[in-house]
C-alpha cells in the first residue's frame, strides 16, 4: 500500500498509538528514575488518546464516534496534567526524605 | 508535474509527524539521560497533536499543546532539575530488564499490530474522504456546549431515552473540576516546604 497516493486510515493513527503505548510500558518498566517513570505514563496516556481521536474522526469511517471521542480525549488530558502534579508532589517528597530519586530503593514497605 | 498532482498531502504529513511521534518516543525509552528524555517528549508530544489535527480534531490539538507541552511537561522539567543531582541524571538498567522489558513489549506491540489491522472498515479510508469537507471539523464551540450538556453535533439521536438530555457531559466536567481543584490543593500540600517548623522550634 504506497500511502504517497492513498489516504490513510484508522489503522494507521492505531499502529502509531501502539508505537507510542508500547513505548510507554518499555519506559514504565525499564527507567529507575522515578520521573523517567512518569514520562513513561504520559506516552502510555497518549497513545490511547491517539486512538480515541483515530475513532472520532469524521475523515475515516462513516459510522464514527463523532465528538465523543474529542471529550474523552480532552479528559485524558486534563487528568493526565492532574496526575502528574500529585505524582510529582509524592516523587519531591521521596527525594526530601530520601534524598534519592531511585524507584529500586524505595522499599520500605516491603513486607 | 503530474506525479506532483498525485500525491496525497494528508498522508504525507501523516507520515512525517507519525515518524516525528514514533521516533522521538522511541527516543525516551533508549536515552539514558534524564533531561534529555524531557527534551524528547515534549517533541514527541508536539508531534502528537500535529496527528490530532490531521484527524480533525484540531481544538484537541491545541489543547494538547497547551496543557500538555506548555504545563505537564514544564511541571516534569522542574521536577528533573529540582532532584537533578549528577548521580540521577544517568541511572543505567540492568541487561535482564531490558530483555524482559523488550519481550514484553514486542509482544505487545505484536498483538496490538494484528488488531489495528485486523479489521477492514479500519484499514481503508472512507470511499467518499474528499466530501468530508474541513468546515465541518470547528469543533471548539460544539465541544463547549457539550461540556455544558447540549450536544448540537447530535441533535437527530434515534434513541429516545438519551434524547432528552442529549447525553452531554456537564457532570463529568463538574467532577473533572473538582478533582482539578483538589490535585492542585493536595499537591502543593505535599510539595510544601517543611523547614519552616525547623525554624520556629530553634
Amino acid at each position: 500500500m504506497n500511502l504517497f497516493v492513498e489516504p490513510v486510515g484508522v489503522s494507521h493513527f492505531l499502529l502509531v498509538g501502539a508505537v507510542l503505548f508500547v513505548a510507554g510500558v518499555v519506559c514504565m518498566a525499564t527507567k529507575r528514575n522515578a520521573l523517567g517513570v512518569l514520562m513513561g505514563i504520559e506516552l502510555v496516556l497518549n497513545g490511547a488518546n491517539l486512538n480515541f481521536i483515530a475513532f472520532g474522526s469524521p475523515y475515516f469511517r462513516e459510522t464514527s464516534l463523532g465528538l465523543d471521542g474529542q471529550f474523552i480525549a480532552l479528559f485524558v488530558i486534563v487528568l493526565a496534567a492532574a496526575e502528574a502534579a500529585v505524582a510529582l508532589a509524592i516523587a519531591l517528597n521521596f527525594y526530601n526524605n530520601h534524598a534519592t530519586i531511585d524507584v529500586d530503593r524505595a522499599d520500605e514497605l516491603k513486607g | 508535474m503530474n506525479l506532483l498532482a498525485a500525491v496525497n498531502w494528508h498522508s504525507v504529513l501523516f507520515m512525517l509527524f507519525a515518524l516525528l511521534a514514533c521516533v522521538f518516543a522511541l527516543a525516551v525509552v533508549f536515552s539514558q539521560n534524564v533531561v534529555r528524555m524531557a527534551f524528547y517528549l515534549v517533541l514527541s508530544l508536539a508531534s502528537t497533536a500535529g496527528l490530532f489535527m490531521l484527524a480533525g480534531a484540531e481544538f484537541v490539538g491545541a489543547m494538547q499543546i497547551m496543557i500538555y507541552v506548555g504545563g505537564t511537561l514544564v511541571l516534569l522539567v522542574f521536577g528533573v532539575m529540582l532532584t537533578a543531582q549528577s548521580t540521577f541524571v544517568s541511572m543505567k538498567t540492568s541487561a535482564p530488564e531490558w530483555l524482559l522489558a523488550a519481550l514484553v513489549g514486542g509482544s505487545l506491540l505484536y498483538v496490538l499490530f494484528l488488531a489495528a489491522f485486523g479489521t477492514s472498515d479500519w484499514t481503508t479510508a472512507r470511499k467518499d474522504q474528499q466530501t468530508v469537507s474541513v468546515a465541518e471539523s470547528k469543533a471548539a464551540a460544539p465541544i463547549g456546549l457539550g461540556l455544558l450538556g447540549i450536544r448540537v453535533d447530535s441533535l437527530s439521536q434515534p434513541n429516545e431515552t438519551l434524547k432528552a438530555g442529549q447525553s452531554g457531559y456537564l457532570l463529568a466536567f463538574e467532577i473533572v473540576s473538582v478533582h482539578l481543584l483538589v490535585v492542585l490543593i493536595g499537591a502543593a500540600y505535599l510539595a510544601r516546604t517543611k523547614r519552616r517548623r525547623q525554624e520556629w522550634e530553634t
